[in-house]
C-alpha cells in the first residue's frame, strides 16, 4: 500500500522504520473486554501493535470507547480476552509481575488513597522492584530519584506532603515516580485530564522529551487531540469497529482522523490538522 | 535528612517513656511496696517481706509483660487493617475478628449449660484461650474466603462488619438463654483483664505473639506501596494476594491470641496508629511498625496503672479505662488536625 501512491515523505519514513527498527511492544489480534462466569463483555477486538523502541504514542478515542480498558490489559491490571502480548519478544503472561514492574511503569487516573506520604518518598516507591525486602535505597536508587527529581523539575517541592500539591504538581510527581521505576516504557492513562492549558502542555512536552533523553517509549491515552497531533511520533485511533495505528502523518494522509468521531458536527481539516465544527 | 533525624530524637522519647512507664507499673498498685524493694525483687535479691516479691514476681511482672503484648499487638493489628482497607476506620473489631473470638468464649461459657459435665476444663484460662483463638480464626476464614472472591477492598471491610454483627446477634441470642451465673462469667471476661495470667500462660502467649509479630518482616515493604493502592502495588511487582493473606493471618494470630487471653479490649487497635501517626507525621511503615508497637505499649501500660489506682480498693476493668481515657484524646487530637490519613 505504501508503494502504491507514495509521497517522497512516506518513503522516508518508511526506510527509516526498517533501520534500527527494535519492536518493543506487539499484540496479535486481541481482544479486550471483561469477563465473568456468566458472561463475555468483548470491548475491543482485532488491536493490531507493532511499536517501535523510543516512540511517543498518543491514544485517541471517544469517551468509553476502550482505552483505559486497553491500557489496563497492557499493564497486566486486567486479563485479555483473546490474542497475544509481546513486550521485548516475550509473551505478557510468561513474565512474572516483578520482572513486568521493570519493564513498564504506569501512571493512572485513580486518586491516590490519602495518607502521609511525601513526595520524596512518593517518588521513592518507585524504586520498590529494584530494593531488598525492607525497602532500603542504595547509591543507585538515590541516584535515580534526584534524577527524576530534577528530570522533572520539582526539587522544591520534594519535602512536601504529597496531598499539599495542586494537581499539575502532583501529575509531575507521579511521572517522576514511573521515571524512578527505570523502565523502558512508560504508560499513562490521561495524564492531563484535570490540568489546564499551560500545564497540559508542559505535561506533553515533558512526556516528548523523555522520549528523547532517556529513549523511553511513552504511550497516552488523551482528549487532546490538537496537543497529540503536535508533539507525538505515532497514533493509536480507537473507534467502534476499527482500531488504527502508525505514523501520525501517514494516518492524516490517510483520511483516519475523520472517522474517529463518528459524527456530523465536527470535520477534520487535513491541512490545519485541526478539529473543526461543521457550520 | 533531617526527617531521619526527628525519628530517631522521637524513638528516643518513646523508647525512654515505655522504659519509665514500665516500671511505674510494677511498682504501683494496691499493696505498697517501697521501689527500692520492687528493684531488688525483679533482680533476685534480698526483699524485706517474702510476699512482696511474691506480688512483684508472679503478679506485677507477668501483668506488664502481657499489658506490652497486648497494647503492641493490638495496635500492630489495627495498623495493618488501616494500611489494607486504605480507611482510617479499620481495627481487628471492625474485621469482626474480636467479634470472633468472642463468640468462641461465648459458646464456651453460655453454651455449656446446654451440653454440661465438661465445665471444669471448660472454665480454665486455656479452654477459653482455645475457643477464643478458634472462633476469632473461624471468622477470619470467613473472611479471607470472601476476600479472594471479592477483588475490592471497601467490599470486604463491609463483609467484616457484617460477621461482626452476625456474631454479635449469635451471642445476644446466648445470652438470652443463659443463667445469671453464667452471664455474669461471660461479661467479667468481656471486661477484659491482664492480670490473670501466670507464667506458663504467659509463655504461650508469648511463643503466639513472637510468631505474628516476626511474620511482619514479610510485609513491610508491600505495605509501603499499598499507600498507592492496589494496582500501583501491582505496577511495582507486588504480589496483592499474597500480601492481603499475609496481612489476614498475623492480623488473626495476634488478636486471636490477645482476645483469648485477656479479654476484647476495644480502641487500641484503632486508636494508636493514629496516635503515632500524629506524633511522626509519617506512612512509612519502616518507621510506623516499631513506633506503632511501641506507643500502644506505653498506653496499655498507662491504662493498667489507672485501672488500680493505689488508692482504690477495687480494679477498674481495664476495658473501660481504654475507651474512657483513650477516645477524648483522639477526638481532641482529630479535632486539632483536623484530618486524618492512612
Amino acid at each position: 500500500m505504501l508503494f502504491g501512491y507514495s509521497s517522497e515523505k512516506e518513503k522516508y519514513i518508511f526506510n527509516l522504520s526498517r533501520i534500527n527498527k527494535h519492536i518493543i511492544l506487539k499484540t496479535n489480534d486481541l481482544e479486550i473486554g471483561y469477563k465473568s462466569k456468566k458472561s463475555i463483555n468483548s470491548i475491543s477486538k482485532n488491536i493490531n501493535i507493532s511499536l517501535e523502541k523510543g516512540k511517543f504514542v498518543c491514544l485517541l478515542g471517544q469517551n468509553g470507547i476502550g482505552k483505559s480498558t486497553l491500557l489496563r490489559t497492557l499493564t497486566k491490571v486486567q486479563p485479555k480476552l483473546n490474542g497475544t502480548i509481546f513486550f521485548n519478544n516475550k509473551s505478557i503472561e510468561k513474565v512474572n509481575q516483578l520482572d513486568f514492574s521493570k519493564q513498564v511503569s504506569v501512571v493512572l487516573t485513580e486518586r491516590l488513597p490519602e495518607s502521609n506520604l511525601s513526595v520524596y518518598e512518593l517518588i521513592a516507591l518507585g524504586r520498590q522492584p529494584y530494593t531488598n525486602w525492607l525497602g532500603k535505597l542504595n547509591e543507585q536508587d538515590i541516584k535515580k530519584i534526584n534524577e527524576a527529581i530534577e528530570l522533572v523539575k520539582i526539587g522544591h517541592i520534594k519535602h512536601s506532603k504529597y496531598y499539599e500539591l495542586s494537581d499539575g504538581q502532583l501529575q509531575k510527581v507521579l511521572i517522576a515516580r514511573a521515571i524512578a521505576q527505570d523502565t523502558e516504557i512508560i504508560i499513562l492513562d490521561e495524564p492531563t485530564a484535570h490540568l489546564d492549558v499551560l500545564h497540559k502542555m508542559e505535561t506533553f512536552k515533558l512526556l516528548k522529551s523523555l522520549t528523547k533523553k532517556l529513549q523511553k517509549t511513552i504511550i497516552i491515552s488523551s482528549h487532546e487531540i490538537h496537543l497529540a497531533l503536535e508533539t507525538s511520533d505515532d497514533l493509536w485511533l480507537m473507534t467502534n469497529d476499527n482500531f488504527k495505528t502508525g505514523n501520525k502523518d501517514i494516518l492524516i494522509e490517510n483520511g483516519e482522523l475523520e472517522q474517529l468521531f463518528n459524527s456530523d458536527l465536527i470535520a477534520f481539516n487535513k491541512d490545519t490538522k485541526r478539529f473543526k465544527l461543521k457550520s | 535528612m533531617n526527617q531521619q533525624k526527628s525519628y530517631t530524637t522521637s524513638f528516643i522519647i518513646i523508647i525512654i517513656s515505655l522504659v519509665i512507664i514500665w516500671f511505674l507499673n510494677i511498682s504501683l498498685g494496691s499493696v505498697d511496696i517501697p521501689l527500692k524493694e520492687v528493684i531488688t525483687s525483679l533482680f533476685n535479691g534480698e526483699v524485706t517481706k517474702d510476699s512482696w516479691r511474691n506480688i512483684v514476681v508472679n503478679y506485677r511482672l507477668p501483668k506488664a509483660i502481657t499489658a506490652v503484648l497486648v497494647g503492641s499487638g493490638l495496635s500492630i493489628s489495627g495498623l495493618l487493617m488501616q494500611t489494607l482497607f486504605r480507611n482510617p476506620l479499620a481495627g481487628p473489631f471492625v474485621l469482626g475478628i474480636s467479634s470472633g473470638a468472642s463468640l468462641g468464649v461465648a459458646l464456651l461459657i453460655l453454651g455449656v449449660s446446654l451440653i454440661g459435665g465438661i465445665s471444669s476444663l471448660a472454665f480454665s484460662n486455656f479452654g477459653m484461650a482455645f475457643a477464643a483463638s478458634l472462633g476469632a480464626f473461624m471468622v477470619l476464614s470467613a473472611v479471607l474466603i470472601a476476600a479472594n472472591k471479592v477483588r475490592n477492598t471497601m467490599s470486604i471491610l463491609i463483609i467484616g462488619l457484617m460477621f461482626g454483627s452476625l456474631t454479635s446477634a449469635i451471642i445476644s441470642v446466648l445470652i438470652y438463654f443463659s443463667s445469671a451465673e453464667q452471664l455474669q462469667q461471660f461479661i467479667f471476661w468481656g471486661f477484659g483483664s491482664l492480670g490473670n495470667l501466670s507464667w506458663s500462660e504467659l509463655s504461650i502467649f508469648s511463643i503466639i505473639y513472637l510468631i505474628g509479630i516476626s511474620l511482619l518482616v514479610l510485609i513491610i515493604k508491600p505495605l509501603n506501596s499499598l499507600l498507592l493502592g492496589e494496582n500501583y502495588a501491582k505496577s511495582l511487582g507486588i504480589n496483592i494476594k499474597k500480601t492481603r493473606n499475609l496481612i489476614l493471618v498475623i492480623t488473626s494470630i495476634l488478636t486471636g491470641i490477645i482476645t483469648a487471653f485477656s479479654g476484647p479490649i476495644a480502641f487500641v487497635g484503632l486508636a494508636v496508629p493514629h496516635l503515632t501517626k500524629l506524633i511522626f507525621n509519617t506512612s512509612n511503615h519502616k518507621v510506623l511498625i516499631p513506633a506503632v508497637m511501641i506507643v500502644g505499649a506505653i498506653l496499655m501500660l498507662i491504662a493498667d496503672i489507672i485501672s488500680q489506682l493505689p488508692s482504690l480498693e477495687y480494679m477498674l476493668p481495664i476495658n473501660a479505662i481504654t475507651s474512657l481515657f483513650g477516645a477524648p484524646i483522639v477526638i481532641w487530637l482529630l479535632i486539632r488536625k483536623r484530618k486524618i490519613y492512612i
